[in-house]
């Protein structure tokens, strides 16, 4: 269903909390939304800065995901590299709406561009 | 607008001239709206109020204390009879509303009846949120939300008997603690892992289901409601699990949707609610809303406090002064006697955000402060919400906290108090019969003359004084009193290396506490221990799910959000986001049939690489997250298993072949490691773990660099333990000679739970023995029979919850969603289609 700007990719509670699940786009970069442990709803490119590991396979700690690959820590609210390390990958505008997860149609229709 | 004009045309004498204001809704919002006009202007508006209750106006939200006992409907009256009658009000009661006419401006009631109005205002409130499973509508299944609904409860309660509370929301924990009190037998089903999630997080939930149930409620969490059974009145209730609890009351608090039905109808403009402007002026200028029905900003509100402020705005509105409504920023606060909570603002933080945090574990508190930007912008008090109101203010007024930020925390009275601002001088100032460590009963004197006799380390502190050595919330302050009483002696460093930054105390430390104090689950761990962070960390996490597994076989509920991703995929990895699968084959042996199976795989799956990997098993590359179990179906129907090629677990056993086959043999090498690959397998341990058989001393198999190591030789079995062949070679050490095979696999098992028991998390056997040394390992394992036969006992009772193959759990489709996108973005259509 598209609701003007806003795309309903499923419910919420198919995302498992202290996770995430992903939205793929076709000839683009996969988006993932992860769910913390607070019940927020984040939603970055599927992909680390360092060597691109795919964050949604991270383990989810407060408002930030480990990624599976080296373990750099990117902060979901604005995928910038904590720490040391250094790199940032592109925050995807999510909201949830009665219990439905809802991804920005510009920001999904840039990652397919 | 025209009000201008029709001030002027007034008739104070009630003439036809006073606007007729028609209020949809006798609840705490309408009323509350024309109590705020009433006290602007009296004589402004004729007031007619609709409801569809048949009571006065009433305060909802002491249903709750009138559910349990606590109060009577009389109590929780706002406005009696004569309220109305004093004001001129006309109360129709009875009768709700069931259209708006906006052309000819007026509104139709159930009765028939017809109310013209000038200015209409919608204050329909919420609607309790009813889920449709099967049986929703059976007797007995109700909702929480008016006194109605609390007169169906008190009947049910007066026969006893078994409850269901659907929700373990704020509704929900009110009205099981109510029909608890009332004598029900009472089961809380949450969905969420946490209670009350909105508003607690997991530390201050944890707490308060421990409360609940000691109070005799249970409280299932993740608990997915399937089915209400009964023929017409309410039996029970299914979980999607299988569940079946008996239940002769079902109440359904699960949530609430702003009631929009009426206004919808009326075409005025609803979003998740009737969207409103700060005025409280819907999309017709001549119809407002006000409280929980409304649109504001975006927001929605389920709470009393907007209310007011929403009151106050519209009441300004209507009488031309227009201070506008602004949003509103929320608290909570549980009614249920005895348990105090307290959550307010954003305690969820973002980007910059910092908390802290505070536990007492021997008194029950958790407290928890967000900080950003210098502000304070997030509260949860569990345990001691006595500065609740004043953090609630801070946070509203938004009021730069720098000052005392490190006093915060401690409350208002410590952080404004003294005026003591640098924490060292804060306990240095404390008199000397003031408490540092509530668990053992530690006076500040007695830690210090502690320190001056000579106890130079936070662990001496320990020893001496047992101050800190329970709970550890205290360490902070032992370790300030250390400084300021040895100044510069006082090196600063801890002997024990802490697990992580979360904590204070070391891995050995945190397994002994688990144990000895009986701890059951990771917020509990992070509770009684101190936690300084609200969920832990990537690194702690993992640690304390493997030593609650450890500590309790087949009691501890695994969390798999806490595990690496190849454990969590049973899969390992590979750079470009693909896994590798390899299954397993006991003893690394195989035949055609598995060979086969694997030939097929790797063809129908298009698997870019087949590798034989050093443990004499094959690895197959390459595979997608969305065809891994369909890869195991596959595999499971040639007869195979997971190779836990991907866990912190037995690898694999490498044989060589034997006195079968080989004219050097001495033993049956592949036939004992298969056995020992068959009593290890699927076992959880602190690292990775191989063995190796070789069947004579050539060592084909490299026995000699494996956790554990069998050598054979005629006249029986080397055990060899602790080698390594990655980044530090080592070599292993012997163990012990035992005589037959039975022995081999015994004192194995004995060893494979001492490593269990006793190593940290994520080290292999090697770091482990070269720090408590071999010969601590022989006299656990080889000197003490009694204690060796424990721990082989220990081990196998372990492995009879863990090996179920978890392939065949997957290809069976248990947690699919672990394996596919939620949803697929289709560019051309511009939709997604979900992916299930």
């Amino acid at each position: 269903m598209v609701t003007g700007e806003w795309l309903d990719v499923g419910r919420l509670d198919e995302i498992p909390v202290r996770g995430a699940r992903t939205v793929q786009i076709p000839g683009g970069e996969e988006i993932a939304i992860f769910r913390t442990g607070d019940n927020r709803i984040f939603g970055l490119v599927n992909r680390c800065p360092h060597k691109a590991g795919q964050l949604s396979q991270g383990i989810v700690v407060g408002h930030s995901v480990a990624c599976p690959l080296h373990n750099w820590t990117i902060a979901l609210a604005t995928g910038e590299a904590q720490g040391e390390d250094k790199g940032c990958t592109p925050v995807v505008p999510v909201r949830v709406d009665a219990g439905r997860v809802l991804v920005s149609r510009a920001a999904a229709l840039a990652a397919a561009a | 607008m025209d009000i201008r004009l029709q001030d002027f045309m007034m008739d104070k004498g009630g003439g036809p001239a006073r606007e007729h204001l028609v209020v949809i809704g006798n609840g705490m919002a309408g009323c509350r709206a024309v109590e705020e006009i009433l006290a602007r202007d009296p004589a402004r508006y004729r007031v007619t109020i609709v409801g569809a209750e048949p009571h006065v106006n009433y305060n909802r939200i002491m249903l709750s204390p009138v559910l349990a006992g606590e109060k009577t409907f009389d109590d929780i009256v706002i406005n009696d009879r004569a309220w109305y009658d004093d004001n001129g009000i006309t109360l129709v009661a009875s009768d709700p509303v069931e259209a708006i006419d906006r052309e000819t401006k007026s509104v139709s009631l159930r009765s028939g009846k017809v109310i013209s109005y000038d200015r209409l205002l919608i204050a329909t409130g919420s609607d309790p949120f009813i889920i449709p499973v099967p049986g929703h509508n059976l007797r007995g299944v109700i909702s929480f939300r008016d006194m109605a609904d609390v007169d169906a409860m008190l009947q049910a309660a007066d026969k006893g008997g078994d409850a269901v509370v659907i929700g373990g929301g704020l509704l929900g924990l009110e009205a099981a603690h109510g029909l608890n009190l009332r004598g029900m037998k009472v089961t809380v089903l949450h969905i969420m892992p946490t209670l009350m999630e909105r508003q607690l997080d997991e530390a201050a939930g944890w707490l308060l289901k421990n409360a609940l149930e000691k109070r005799g409620q249970t409280i299932l969490t993740g608990a997915d409601t399937a089915e209400i059974v009964g023929e017409t009145e309410v039996e029970g209730v299914r979980l999607k699990d299988g569940t079946l609890i008996p239940a002769s009351l079902v109440v359904m608090a699960v949530g609430i949707r702003p009631s929009v039905a009426l206004a919808k109808r009326a075409g005025i403009e609803v979003g998740r609610g009737i969207q409103v402007d700060d005025h409280m002026v819907t999309s017709d200028p001549d119809v407002l809303a006000v409280g929980e029905c409304v649109e504001h900003d975006g927001q929605v509100y389920g709470l009393v406090a907007p209310l007011w402020e929403m009151c106050r705005a519209l009441a300004d509105g209507l009488t031309e002064r227009h201070t506008g409504y602004r949003g509103s920023v929320t608290s909570t606060k549980l009614k249920v006697s005895g348990i105090d909570v307290f959550s307010a603002g954003d305690f969820a933080g973002g980007a910059g955000a910092e908390d802290i945090v505070l536990r007492d574990a021997s008194r029950g508190v958790y407290k928890r402060v967000v900080v950003q930007d210098d502000k304070l912008v997030g509260a949860v008090l569990y345990g001691d919400t006595g500065d609740g109101g004043w953090y609630f203010d801070l946070i509203r007024k938004g009021e730069d906290v720098s000052a005392f930020r490190d006093m915060l925390i401690f409350g208002q009275s410590y952080a404004l108090g003294g005026g003591q601002t640098d924490p060292k001088a804060a306990v240095a100032a404390l008199p000397d019969d003031s408490e540092i460590c509530g668990c053992n009963g530690v006076s500040k004197g007695k830690v210090v003359a502690t320190i001056e006799g000579g106890a130079c380390t936070l662990d001496a502190v320990r020893a001496v004084c047992k101050a800190s050595a329970s709970c550890g919330s205290c360490t902070g302050l032992v370790e300030t009193l250390l400084a300021v009483t040895l100044g510069d002696d006082y090196s600063g460093e801890r002997t024990t290396k802490t697990m992580c930054k979360c904590t204070s105390f070391g891995h050995d430390e945190v397994r002994h506490a688990i144990v000895e104090r009986d701890l059951r689950e990771i917020p509990q761990v992070m509770q009684e221990l101190s936690w300084s962070t609200p969920d832990g960390c990537s690194s702690c996490r993992p640690a304390l799910n493997y030593y609650l597994l450890c500590a309790w076989p087949g009691e501890y509920r695994d969390d798999q959000q806490s595990r690496f991703v190849n454990e969590r995929m049973h899969a390992n990895i590979q750079k470009d986001g693909t896994y590798s699968v390899v299954p397993r084959m006991w003893g690394g042996i195989t035949n055609p049939r598995e060979l086969r199976a694997i030939a097929d795989v790797v063809e129908k799956y298009d698997a870019p690489m087949v590798k034989v990997t050093g443990g004499q098993r094959l690895d197959i590359f390459g595979i997608k997250k969305e065809d891994l179990p369909a890869v195991w179906a596959d595999l499971n129907a040639a007869g195979m298993v997971s190779g836990h090629a991907y866990g912190k677990a037995l690898r694999t056993v490498k044989t060589c072949v034997g006195s079968e086959w080989c004219r050097f043999g001495t033993q049956d090498s592949t036939g004992l490691g298969i056995k020992l690959e068959r009593m290890s397998w699927g076992s959880w341990m602190p690292h990775k773990f191989k063995i190796a058989v070789s069947g004579c001393p050539r060592n084909c198999a490299e026995a000699t660099i494996k956790d554990f190591g069998v050598i054979c030789v005629d006249s029986g079995y080397e055990l060899l333990v602790g080698g390594n062949g990655g980044i530090k070679l080592r070599g292993t050490e012997l163990l012990c000679k035992v005589e037959t095979e039975q022995q081999a696999m015994d004192y194995c098992a004995a060893f494979i739970q001492l490593y269990r028991e006793e190593a940290r998390y994520l080290d292999r056997t090697a770091p482990w023995i070269e720090r408590v040394g071999i010969d601590y390992v022989r006299s656990r394992i080889v000197d003490d029979e009694v204690g060796r036969e424990a721990l082989t006992a220990r081990f196998l009772f372990s492995q009879s919850f863990s090996q179920d193959d978890p392939w065949e759990k997957r290809a069976a489709g248990a947690e699919r969603e672990l394996h596919s996108p939620i949803g697929v973005f289709q560019p051309a259509g511009s939709f997604p289609i979900a992916a299930e």
